[in-house]
């Protein structure tokens, strides 16, 4: 009880804390210095229409970078957390798998099968659907990390579409075995590409992760503002290659 | 008119919190949480932040939620590969205080161990 | 007003994640009460951003470059809460790990169980 009073008690202050941020406060009538500068300043700099990937991609490129790392290393702790363990209970949980183990190969070598089958396989219009789906959501992932300098989006938000087309094939077979070789391929040479890309800038132009070594073209074109493009579907791809294993590693097959 | 939607929205939102932290069936909170994400991307849109809109809608209550589900789902299946049965409100102690469990849960598995 | 209304919705869902995370005993609910504490202070940080009759800071046919610097939102806290809500994806899925090994070394996933989290 004297524990409860005092969570309530300390919920209280926080509240009477932020009380005056809160009331006091007023729509903004303009923007702060910094950002202004940055609506100002992005179009001729950098030539992006979405000022919110100039800033993500160029202003705070470093920062991004360092996101991308704490991405990558939490999504290795779930996968060390998830694959390695105790191997008597490894061994166990096989064991009293077994049956099951070879129920599953027979469903997916017959494709009809009981209910208990149907379950474990996915219905067959999941599987039709996520078949026919699967490109086209991949497609539109691609189109969202391309634009993300035009348009709202960019490459984390292409990664997750990119990540969830995966999870659909998941759903609909889930003992379908994802291609680790390509998915450790694709994280880590855009892992690189994206340093090598910001080594370019240093060389080429006034500092690391520096898009102006490319030339601007035309603003509102696909291929314009530098090198943004590229970085963000280097982050795209490395963000979809990490979501895809966080869920790879995590997914359980009933 | 934005003003309006954004109350209904922030009652949605708070009542939905609440439900996720109360409701006894896990999956309905998970389920709860991941109605929290979606409607906070709504508020988002609203107040001029489309990008964020996008990442929450795809990662807050697509993702998360699956990603929630899918622990779950290994979570009763390590219950059940112990040959117990899993009864929904196994795992979890459910009351705040431990005097309540000790009270309540003589017959709970988890009390024993 | 629009602000105060997104501060106050973002304060109440952060402060309703605090309290689960300090109430419940279950490490499930405590990670659920924290991706709402995460979501809440996300609101918190875009509602900060927001400026009277602002739109997003993208320009098209409708928003031309000149004279932009009036009509649009403060786009720093859309870049930061960007890459904050996919790192909290991340730190979820770890923490999520952690209780599914909990619970199969355990048995338990009452935080009573682990000497080490109990306070």
């Amino acid at each position: 009880m004297i524990k409860r009073l005092l969570i309530i008690l300390t919920l209280t202050a926080i509240a009477f804390g932020f009380y005056p941020l809160a009331w006091g406060v007023e729509d903004a009538r303009q923007l702060s210095p910094l950002a202004a500068g940055y609506v100002e300043n992005s179009v001729e700099e950098l030539g992006t229409s979405n000022v919110v990937t100039a800033i993500v991609v160029s202003y705070r490129g470093l920062d991004t970078l360092g996101e991308v790392t704490v991405l990558f290393a939490a999504a290795a702790g779930v996968t060390l957390l998830m694959t390695s363990g105790n191997p008597e209970r490894r061994k166990k949980r096989a064991a009293s798998r077994g049956k099951d183990g070879k129920d599953g190969k027979d469903g997916k070598d017959g494709s009809e099968g009981g209910s208990d089958k149907a379950r474990r396989q996915g219905s067959e219009l999941l599987a039709a659907g996520a078949a026919f789906l699967f490109p086209i959501i991949w497609l539109f992932g691609i189109y969202i990390f391309i634009h993300g300098h035009l348009t709202p989006g960019g490459g984390f938000q292409g990664g997750v579409v990119i990540a969830s087309a995966v999870l659909l094939i998941i759903f609909a077979d889930c003992r379908q075995e994802l291609g680790h070789t390509v998915l450790q391929l694709a994280e880590a040479l855009s892992g690189a590409a994206y340093v090598g890309v910001g080594l370019l800038g240093l060389w080429m132009a006034a500092g690391f992760l520096d898009p102006r070594f490319l030339a601007a073209g035309e603003f509102g074109e696909l291929f314009s503002a530098g090198a943004i493009p590229i970085i963000y579907s280097l982050i795209g791809i490395k963000v979809g290659a990490e979501l895809t294993g966080i869920v790879d590693s995590l997914r359980r097959c009933s | 008119m934005s003003m309006l939607i954004l109350i209904l929205f922030g009652i949605l939102i708070l009542g939905g919190g609440i439900a996720a932290l109360y409701i006894e069936d896990t999956v309905s909170a998970i389920v709860a949480a991941g109605v929290v994400s979606l409607l906070a991307s709504l508020v988002y849109l609203i107040v001029g932040a489309p990008d964020v809109a996008m990442t929450e809608a795809a990662i807050g209550s697509a993702l998360t939620t699956v990603v929630f589900l899918f622990a779950w789902s290994r979570i009763r299946e390590a219950a059940e590969t112990e040959n117990e049965p899993f009864a929904e409100e196994t795992p979890a102690v459910r009351n705040e205080e431990r005097v309540g469990t000790e009270g309540k849960g003589q017959g709970r598995r988890g009390a024993g161990k | 007003m629009m602000t105060q209304i997104v501060l106050l919705i973002g304060f109440l869902l952060s402060l309703t994640g605090l309290w689960g995370l300090m109430t419940r005993r279950d490490l499930f609910r405590m990670i659920i009460s924290f991706s709402l504490l995460d979501t809440g202070v996300h609101m918190i940080m875009v509602g900060i951003g927001y400026v009277k009759n602002g739109t997003a800071p993208i320009f098209d046919e409708a928003l031309a470059p000149a004279g932009a610097v009036e009509k649009v939102v403060d786009p720093i806290p859309s870049a930061l809460v960007l890459t904050a809500i996919v790192i909290g994806l991340a730190v979820t899925a770890l923490m999520l790990s952690y209780a599914v090994r909990v619970y199969t070394a355990r048995k338990s996933l009452s935080v009573e169980a682990v000497k080490e989290l109990r306070w």
